[in-house]
């Protein structure tokens, strides 16, 4: 994948899309192109976070380990972002991300993620908004969970 | 040693000293005809009468006597110069073999310091004392006899001279003497004072230059190299200061020789001259005095010389003799004494009421010990408590203050240094690594002294003979670096065939032999040395080429071909394809090299590269303009430097409006740099279209074509058929480049290597060519664990039959401690182990336990004996 076509994928993604073309030129040339052949892992639950990764082509998929068994928490195709949370808590990563087709991947720097983030007020905002939609996902899905629990409990 | 230097030098060459003294009478008189025939020719020869001369039966004409003596002065003069040649190389050797003798001596001292002296002296200063400061004895020992001899003995002939021709004349020329011996020892007294001043200041340069290159970490942590240079510039200041007060002083002394000198001929002329006048003295008489006096000048002007020289030499020698004389010095027979057969040690070890004081203070207070050397001891305590005062003492690296260690039968610190350095082994956190290779500092314990001879033959032998000869005349050793100094039945090995297989097996032992394995690979090989090693890694390479289309490898590696450009290296190594030797093609700057430039011409690629270098400089400017020049992106990404981001963009524009080809030279160079740094494969810019790749291929071409005779030197190209002497041996299998964008290439790439050498049967080799790689001064190219784990290896080489640990292997993790103890256990078999330790966790694995405390030994027994729940070892594994 050339330097053109990753400042594209990098305009495609919605947190990014606001972003100043020559600090989106930057970042597509400080990022790596990585390729995965299908069934490769990227990282595993408990690795140290050092990076994010934007899918270019392909599929993910994202699985935590609960008793032993993997449970598939999410699959991702084109355009997604992902990692960049176990970046924002210094900590460990959380689940165990695979390719599920052949991938390719734009790797961005850990320390230039969160800096590029920091530094460009709109890079921001989007994360927020980015966030802020994850945790009303979550939210709904809890909420969901919740019914389908009382649902289940017997009537007093 | 001896109290003086004069001491040292009649006790050392009292022989030399007479004959340069006898040799020196006997050219006395050539000299002196050499100075009297000129008159003869003159007076006799050439304005003389009364020839025909008869000599003997000889007839003699005017003509022929004249070439007689002519002949006789060139003779003469042949004869003088021959004299003086010989004195001046025999006093010269003289000197230096003193010399080396001294610094022999110093040296051998050092060797034999108590170990708390090296904790006040340092190294700069000794090394300043046995390099430099002794430097000047060599040049006066040769004279130190003959000079004064010589010197005093025309002064007196010329003195004896005067009082015959008028004893009142010659009572003027000797009036200043008293004065000048009264005047010139009291200045000089000064200069002596002064001297010594000089030394001791100059001593704490060399020592705070030691200081700071040890230091200089510290250094530049907290940034203090503008103090470093102040306390520098004050100590030389000083030392400024001293050397001026001594040259004023020196040259007063010079004057007011010269001026009493001069005021002689004062008394010559007035009381000779009243004397004349009076009629007491002839006239002739006066002028011969006269001339005389001026003879009387030169050796007056040498000796005061030798005596300020002297005087110099005698305190050099004394300071640096002080220096040397320390309280508590080894005894020499610890170390001469070598008994024919080195006994055993076994039974048992028994120390006996041990007291070690260290600056006034109790390190060991009583320490009564018993214990079995078949049996494997674990030392622990609260705090250091002692253990490695202790740990010290047993290993006879310390001499107790009071009590004693009795090993068997005998007496620890009275053996030979000879037995205990090959029976004990000693080890701790600063294990030392020599500057050399890994082989020498793992042999390094079993190397005492030579056991069997070089055989020689030949000019070998005779030069050998020589040496020999010429170390024996400075008294110091013979023994031949060259010659076998393993003792190798003695250290259980079946000879040298079998050393390389027992070394592989200790470092098996200390968990070296991966890492060694690892220092191999990045080694360079030396075909030379190494011809078959070479066959195996060409076959190396082949099957890992054959490998790269498999499933874990496709695509992960680039091979190197010289008819293809390869993506994954940059431009500049595209062109070169080779690996530099030395920096003339360092592949960072060779866009500066004008033999490189000239190729890109040749092929025409000039306007090619002008063209990229301006959309990279484009590129650039674009992205980096906007950060701060301090942003780490530059350093990181950036082709350009922050600073020259403004001078780039002067270029682009003056590239713009001229165009790129019309632009000044050094412009065009600045553009032309910027092409050489792309990687396609890293960079994904898509500069070098395949037609710009083909161009490239030809100047590589071209620039292998018409490398000049003088350059050849400066690059090894790539070359599937051979291996490449500057690259690694992991570069030479490899033969290619990890690619950019396969996550974890260079592991998985690591991976397929290791199988293939352990396939081959040739990872020992790797070993073999690791353990020859450099360690750095002091070992500092190595991890603190590998030097802690070579020091380790040293030791189990040599067998010992005690093996005292103080707290090692502090380098590595607590699970690998414990691992690389069970291997040193099964090593040692039923041989004392004394470990001294910090976790009592471990100390569970050994057959005893002490436990310390301020000194002494608070508990003493098995691991079961030690288990109850109120001891003080069971109260430490708790706190754990």
């Amino acid at each position: 994948m050339d330097y053109m076509s990753a400042c594209g994928v990098l305009r495609g993604i919605p947190i990014f899309a606001t972003l100043d073309p020559a600090k989106l030129k930057l970042l597509a040339f400080a990022s790596e192109a990585l390729t995965f052949a299908s069934g490769e892992v990227l990282f595993r639950g408990g690795d140290p976070a050092d990076c994010a990764y934007l899918i270019a082509e392909g599929e993910v998929e994202i699985c935590v380990e609960r008793e032993g068994e993997p449970i598939i928490v999410e699959r991702l195709g084109r355009h997604a972002l992902f990692g960049e949370l176990a970046l924002f808590r210094h900590a460990p990563r959380v689940a165990t991300v695979k390719a599920q087709t052949p991938l390719k991947v734009l790797r961005i720097d850990g320390d230039m993620f969160l800096r590029f983030v920091s530094e460009n007020p709109e890079t921001a905002l989007g994360v927020m908004r980015m966030l802020s939609d994850k945790i009303a996902r979550a939210t709904d899905h809890a909420e969901v969970l919740e019914d389908r629990l009382r649902a289940l409990q017997p009537k007093p | 040693m001896e109290p003086t230097i004069f001491r040292f030098i009649f006790r050392y060459s009292m022989r030399a000293q007479i004959i340069v003294l006898v040799v020196t009478v006997i050219s006395f008189p050539f000299l002196y005809l050499s100075l009297e025939l000129p008159k003869t020719i003159v007076n006799e020869a050439i304005g003389g009468s009364g020839f025909p001369k008869t000599w003997s039966d000889i007839e003699l004409g005017q003509v022929e006597y004249l070439m007689l003596l002519c002949a006789a002065y060139l003779v003469l003069v042949l004869i003088n110069g021959g004299f003086k040649y010989w004195v001046n190389v025999y006093k010269g050797q003289l000197g230096e073999r003193m010399l080396r003798r001294l610094r022999y001596q110093l040296f051998g001292r050092i060797l034999r310091f108590p170990m708390p002296r090296f904790r006040r002296v340092s190294p700069g200063e000794m090394i300043a004392m046995i390099v430099s400061e002794v430097e000047p004895l060599g040049g006066f020992i040769g004279d130190a006899l003959a000079l004064p001899a010589f010197q005093g003995g025309t002064l007196l002939t010329i003195l004896v001279f005067m009082f015959v021709q008028d004893p009142v004349l010659g009572m003027a020329a000797v009036a200043m003497y008293p004065l000048q011996a009264y005047l010139i020892p009291k200045l000089q007294r000064k200069v002596n004072a002064l001297a010594k001043e000089r030394v001791r200041t100059a001593r704490k340069l060399s020592e705070r230059i030691g200081e700071a290159v040890q230091g200089i970490q510290e250094i530049h942590v907290h940034n203090t190299s503008e103090r470093e240079l102040a306390d520098f510039s004050a100590r030389s200041g000083q030392i400024y200061a001293i050397r001026f007060r001594i040259y004023r002083l020196k040259f007063l002394v010079k004057f007011l020789n010269n001026f009493l000198a001069s005021v002689t001929p004062f008394f010559f002329f007035a009381i000779g001259g009243y004397l004349v006048i009076q009629g007491d003295l002839s006239f002739g008489a006066l002028v011969a005095v006269l001339a005389a006096h001026k003879d009387l000048s030169a050796p007056w002007r040498e000796l005061l010389n030798y005596y300020q020289t002297m005087e110099d030499v005698r305190i050099k020698y004394q300071q640096v003799i002080e220096q040397f004389e320390p309280a508590g010095l080894l005894s020499e027979e610890i170390f001469s004494e070598v008994p024919e057969k080195i006994p055993p040690l076994d039974g048992s070890l028994v120390a006996t009421n041990l007291v070690l004081e260290q600056d006034g203070l109790k390190v060991l207070d009583g320490v009564t010990l018993s214990l079995p050397l078949s049996e494997r001891t674990a030392v622990v305590g609260i705090g250091d408590a002692g253990r490695a005062g202790l740990a010290q003492v047993l290993a006879r690296i310390l001499f107790p203050t009071a009590g004693s260690v009795r090993i068997g039968e005998y007496q620890l610190h009275r053996l030979p240094e000879a037995v205990t350095g090959r029976r004990i082994a000693y080890l701790d956190q600063a294990a030392y690594v020599f500057a050399g290779t890994i082989r020498d500092n793992l042999l390094y314990g079993i190397r005492h002294r030579p056991v069997m001879q070089r055989e020689l033959s030949g000019s070998a032998k005779t030069r050998h003979e020589r040496l020999v000869a010429e170390a024996e005349a400075a008294g110091s050793t013979t023994a031949d670096l060259a010659a076998e100094w393993i003792d190798y039945e003695d250290v259980g090995i079946d000879g040298p065939h079998a050393l390389g297989g027992r070394v592989l097996e200790v470092l098996r032992t200390v968990e070296l032999e991966e890492d060694i394995y690892r220092i191999g690979l990045l080694s360079r090989i030396d075909g030379a040395r190494n011809p078959d090693l070479v066959g195996r890694l060409l076959d190396a390479r082949e099957e890992f080429h054959a490998r790269l289309s498999d499933d874990t490898l496709r695509g992960l590696v680039e091979p190197f071909d010289e008819s293809a450009y390869n993506t994954n290296m940059s431009v500049a190594e595209n062109l070169l394809f080779g690996a530099p030797v030395g920096e003339t093609f360092n592949v960072d700057r060779l866009a500066d090299h004008p033999y490189v430039l000239g190729t890109l011409e040749e092929v025409g690629l000039k306007d090619a590269f002008l063209d990229i270098g301006q959309r990279l400089a484009e590129i650039m400017i674009d992205l980096f303009q906007d950060l701060p020049r301090d942003h780490e992106y530059f350093s990181r990404f950036s082709f350009i430097d922050a600073d020259d981001i403004p001078v780039f963009r002067q270029v682009i524009r003056h590239a713009r409006s001229e165009g790129p080809d019309k632009i000044e030279a050094a412009e065009q160079r600045l553009l032309m740099s910027l092409p050489f740094k792309l990687i396609e494969a890293r960079h994904r810019l898509g500069l070098i279209t395949p037609e710009i790749r083909v161009q490239i291929l030809e100047a590589r071409r071209a620039f292998a074509r018409g490398l000049p005779e003088r350059l050849r030197g400066a690059v090894a190209f790539f070359d599937r058929a051979s291996i490449n002497p500057a690259a690694s041996i992991q570069d030479n299998i490899l033969f290619g480049k990890p690619a950019y964008g396969s996550p974890q290439a260079q592991q998985r790439i690591n991976r397929s290597i290791d199988a293939i050498i352990d396939a081959m049967g040739i990872r020992n080799d790797l070993v073999e060519v690791g353990l020859e790689a450099q360690t750095g001064i002091a070992g500092s190219r190595l991890t603190v664990a590998q030097r802690q784990k070579i020091g380790l290896a040293r030791c189990l080489l040599k067998r010992p039959h005690l093996l005292v640990v103080n707290m090692t292997l502090t380098g590595v993790s607590f699970s690998a401690q414990a691992e690389i103890m069970r291997k040193v256990f099964a090593e040692m078999g039923g041989r004392g182990i004394v470990w001294v330790l910090n976790s009592a966790e471990l100390a569970r694995c050994f057959d005893r336990i002490v436990v310390m405390e301020d000194g002494r030994v608070v508990e003493h027994g098995s691991v079961a004996d030690l288990a109850g729940p109120d001891t003080i070892f069971h109260r430490m594994a708790a706190a754990e």
